[in-house]
């Protein structure tokens, strides 16, 4: 499913592309040589940015948005990195995104479930203000349920306290 | 009697349906504090008791013990027969305030009978006898309602020792509901899953419980019959589905739904139709608590911080319940109306506390750090809850005035989300 993915958008992009070329008759072979290239240079988009996404280098590759405990207010810190993923989603409008709120393990796990989902929201929020499409993204918490730091230290409580952004083939 | 024939066939129904019965470990239960003053009585060994596989006398006595109510005077091996006027005084020269005497009577075909009267050395009066039928194998549901009738006789409030509790148990990747007697055994499992399951809540009629599975990769509710294992989705919109609560007559569940943003209170009936909003708020709103007062208890960040409030179940404003600290949480109302337990944030540290709701004192009952999801048992006497040992989870039951601690462990697991189920139908 998660190797899947990414090349059945990509399939998907070129079948649509390629539909388009029997469709036009006569003055096509200009025009089909330009949607050639339009679609490598969307196929070249996509796929710089999905090399973008996991290049270490570049900021793309982070994904998580951190809080402090009770809060789901963005820190200043997280602008760039929220700033760059609205980038990329408004240039890649077919790229989709899950945003996956998550809690540390202290208190109510219901109440950490609920705050959960604050956290996916505000980024998302954050996201569609900054240009982002509302069907591109949707926002889900896992509360205190999948901790991606298990001892009970301050340390991972805070790598907890985070919403993560995971694209199309990443969930 | 047919309350005992009644439970009979619901068990047998439970093994028959193919429960994974008393296989797994057990919880095992440790008295960590006691009542300051605990009533004296006389348990000797039911008379015949040796003709049974397994002992009635022990079960009542390890029930008494733990409830941390009663001190057992020893008496040795002897036996007190039923029938026989016990010498009073002499008992009560042992520093003893009430015996109870009691024989086991075959009845052929396996069947037996199980007669015991209890009285008071004091004022050499009878309290009250009983006889209950049974089979071999019922020895731990006989002994659980003999210590019910002698905690009920003697401390005036009826006893829990008849009630189950369901938990989850967390090893490895795996999560487990698990139900139980309440003294940890008989343990059986309801579901398996490799996705977290959380909030399991009891029917009032203790035969079905609703939780929170994960199973899909979202949070949805389900409801589960205990007996068949027969299981419905009950809730399952957009976004989460969470926190059910039962109405007190169990034909309505109060739930927590994103589908129409943040987390918000809703009620549906129990078949999951008639889903309507009940409450509307500027921020969370969660973990509603139905109480029998008709009002629903929850938690909201509304005002800046959780704190419980609550509303009425019709709808309406609501009103704040809690005010001191900045985080009070997972509300639960005693059956009487009159104590509120959560769990608060004290000083860092997240503990059990309880309200009582007339003078508004609350009284913070545990000195542990990691408490979560606390519930009543049925006569309010003792609260369930979950807590951190050892560096894993496990339950831990305190009575509503601190006194009286137990802890609930199974080895080598997680336990986690405990609720105590109702009284036995009648």
């Amino acid at each position: 499913m998660k190797k899947l993915a990414i090349p059945a958008l990509l399939s998907l992009i070129l079948a649509a592309c390629s539909s388009t070329g029997p469709t036009d008759t006569a003055a096509q072979v200009e025009d089909r040589s330009g949607t050639g290239v339009a679609t490598v240079t969307a196929d070249s988009a996509a796929g710089s940015g999905i090399a973008a996404l996991t290049d270490p280098n570049n900021i793309l590759s982070k994904r998580s948005v951190f809080f402090d405990f009770d809060s789901y207010v963005i820190q200043p810190e997280a602008k760039p990195l929220i700033e760059a993923h609205a980038r990329f989603l408004v240039q890649n409008p077919q790229m989709k995104m899950l945003i996956q709120g998550n809690t540390d393990e202290r208190g109510s796990r219901e109440y950490n479930l609920a705050l959960g989902q604050k956290r996916a929201d505000v980024v998302k929020q954050a996201l569609l203000l900054l240009g982002a499409r509302e069907s591109q993204i949707e926002s889900v918490s896992l509360g205190e349920e999948k901790p991606r730091c298990d001892a009970p230290t301050e340390a991972c409580f805070a790598e907890n306290r985070r919403g993560d952004m995971l694209y199309s083939g990443e969930f | 009697m047919t309350r005992t024939l009644t439970l009979f066939r619901f068990l047998l129904a439970i093994m028959l349906a193919g429960f994974a019965l008393g296989a797994r470990a057990q919880l095992s239960i440790e008295i960590t504090g006691a009542g300051a003053s605990r009533f004296p009585v006389i348990i000797p060994i039911f008379e015949h008791e040796g003709q049974l596989p397994n002992s009635v006398t022990d079960v009542v006595r390890a029930d008494l013990d733990r409830s941390g109510l009663f001190s057992l005077v020893d008496l040795g091996p002897l036996a007190l027969p039923e029938s026989v006027m016990p010498d009073l005084p002499a008992m009560r020269g042992r520093g003893a305030d009430a015996v109870l005497t009691g024989s086991v009577i075959a009845q052929g075909s396996g069947r037996y009978e199980v007669r015991f009267r209890l009285f008071d050395t004091q004022t050499q009066l009878e309290l009250g006898a009983m006889a209950l039928p049974m089979t071999a194998a019922q020895n731990r549901l006989v002994g659980h309602r003999i210590a019910d009738f002698v905690y009920e006789k003697l401390t005036g409030q009826p006893g829990y020792f008849s009630t189950r509790i369901a938990y989850v148990v967390k090893s490895g990747p795996n999560f487990e509901l698990q139900v139980a007697d309440a003294d940890g055994m008989n343990a059986a499992t309801a579901l398996r899953s490799r996705e977290p399951i959380i909030s399991p809540a009891w029917s009032p009629d203790g035969q079905r419980l609703a939780y929170v599975s994960f199973e899909q990769k979202k949070p949805i509710i389900y409801v589960h019959t205990l007996a068949t294992g027969q299981r419905r989705v009950v809730s399952n919109f957009k976004g989460s589905n969470s926190a059910p609560t039962w109405s007190p007559d169990g034909s309505q569940l109060a739930v927590v739904l994103t589908k129409d943003g943040q987390s918000q209170l809703y009620v549906l009936n129990a078949d999951g139709s008639g889903v309507r909003r009940l409450a509307t708020s500027s921020g969370i709103d969660t973990e509603p608590f139905w109480g029998r007062d008709s009002n629903i208890y929850f938690t909201s960040d509304r005002g800046g911080s959780p704190q419980i409030y609550r509303i009425s179940a019709g709808g309406g404003s609501a009103q704040r319940v809690t005010f001191d600290g900045n985080y009070n949480v997972s509300p639960r109302l005693s059956a009487d109306g009159k104590l509120l337990a959560f769990i608060t944030r004290n000083a860092g540290r997240f503990q059990v506390a309880v309200q009582d709701l007339a003078s508004r004192q609350t009284t913070i009952l545990t000195d542990s750090a990691r408490d979560e999801s606390p519930s009543f048992a049925p006569n309010g006497r003792m609260i369930l809850y979950a807590t951190e040992s050892g560096g894993r989870g496990v339950l831990s039951a305190v009575s509503s005035d601190g006194r009286i601690k137990q802890r609930l462990t199974v080895k080598a697991a997680d336990v986690r989300e405990p609720a105590w189920g109702p009284q036995p139908r009648q």
